[in-house]
């Protein structure tokens, strides 16, 4: 058994956390509440350390003043909490906003659009080539709902479902899978960190 | 006014962002790079209007001492702890109570949160997979073939269910998330040239 007083709080944590699948109880409930103090407090020092030093007081330290305007654009964001002069924070998530959409503009177009319409156009040579224009004419016909999904247009729609379903059973699949590496990962450490049964 | 200038910032830094892409020049790449900052410095501080917030509600729980006030007392004990051992005990080194607290508190509850949906999921794929249907039962073969197939045991049982598994995650997978990904894509292109151009406003809230 370990001698480790941080094991042991880890150990009393994983437990509380577990102990909700026998019902909502005051010890699962008390560590919810320190893992949601303690994980907004490591964002916030983290940001500290990793954007507002670097990023802020280093650039400003360098002479480069105009990043002074994003400190103040930040606190126009905190005026969202004062609600007289809670319409300046409007500033500051428009240029997120704006920004943002024509950062992503260009990032959807190369990526989402561009590049898959690229490797959809292969040639028709193989099985795999075959489903693949298919399947993504189908998949984005079953998403087309400005007709309705009649005659061809819903034969089609149909067999864009079943290219979806099973994409959907694949992703499930996957996700089962990484909670259960999660588990084993958790099971591991309480039969072996903490009561050393396991070597 | 309250409402034409963050529209005119935000038709300002949308067209101003397109446009520096399609400019190599080191002007438009420090624009870019800048951009990106100014970005990471106000997300930094939207952290910190969510952390007052939810300051705030644990505090006013515990001042009236509303139903399970003793459970915002702890989060908010975990929040101050941490903050201060994070800026006056040595920061983030892994040797310091910051990084400490980290690895023996917030990790492994973090870590078996992620995988009590082991469980969870389990009971949501027995009311999934119950095949009524034929896609339905699409979906179950699928996840099957999948988890059989991501084990070593799943080869040991029936050896091609490996094969079957990677070309059902390369193709039929592929092609839907495909499908997926441009509409995804055009519907983001649609809605960014709507924010930009200002015909979606919701993001100003409502007031004047």
């Amino acid at each position: 058994m370990s001698t480790d007083i941080g094991v042991w709080i880890a150990a009393f944590l994983t437990l509380g956390i577990l102990s909700f699948l026998y019902k909502d109880n005051p010890f699962y409930k008390v560590s919810e509440s320190i893992f949601i103090g303690v994980s907004a407090a490591y964002w916030f020092v983290y940001m500290i350390y990793n954007v507002i030093e670097p990023n802020l007081l280093g650039n400003l330290q360098k002479g480069e003043w105009w990043y002074a305007v994003a400190g103040i654009l930040g606190v126009m964001m905190l005026f969202r909490l004062i609600p007289k002069i809670g319409w300046l924070s409007r500033w500051a998530v428009a240029f997120m906003i704006g920004t943002g959409a024509g950062l992503n503009f260009i990032v959807y177009l190369q990526s989402n659009v561009m590049k898959q319409i690229r490797g959809t156009l292969a040639p028709l040579n193989s099985i795999g080539n075959i489903m693949m224009i298919v399947g993504v004419i189908t998949g984005l016909i079953y998403f087309f709902f400005s007709a309705e999904h009649k005659g061809l247009l819903g034969g089609a729609a149909k067999v864009g479902i079943w290219f979806i379903m099973v994409s959907f059973g694949a992703s499930f699949g996957y996700t089962v899978m990484a909670r259960i590496s999660l588990l084993i990962g958790r099971m591991h450490f309480l039969f072996s960190d903490w009561l050393g049964l396991l070597h | 006014m309250r409402r034409q200038i963050p529209l005119a910032i935000t038709f300002i830094g949308g067209v101003v962002m397109i446009i520096q892409y399609f400019i190599p020049h080191q002007i438009s790449q420090e624009i870019y790079r800048g951009v990106l900052d100014w970005q990471m410095i106000v997300g930094g501080f939207v952290l910190v209007l969510g952390i007052g917030s939810l300051v705030t509600h644990h505090t006013e729980k515990v001042k009236r001492q509303k139903e399970g006030w003793g459970y915002s007392l702890v989060a908010l004990l975990g929040l101050v702890m941490m903050a201060i051992a994070g800026l006056f005990f040595g920061g983030m080194a892994s040797d310091k109570p910051f990084m400490q607290i980290f690895i023996y508190a917030q990790n492994p509850i973090q870590a078996t949160m992620f995988s009590l949906l082991a469980f969870f999921i389990a009971s949501a794929a027995y009311r999934a997979f119950r095949a009524r249907s034929f896609i339905a039962t699409l979906l179950l073969l699928a996840a099957i073939i999948v988890m059989i197939g991501r084990v070593p045991i799943g080869a040991k049982i029936w050896s091609p269910i490996r094969v079957i598994s990677n070309w059902l995650l390369d193709y039929p997978n592929m092609v839907a998330k495909r499908a997926i990904g441009l509409g995804v894509g055009l519907g983001m292109l649609s809605t960014a040239l709507k924010i930009i151009l200002g015909i979606e406003r919701s993001y100003l809230g409502g007031g004047k």
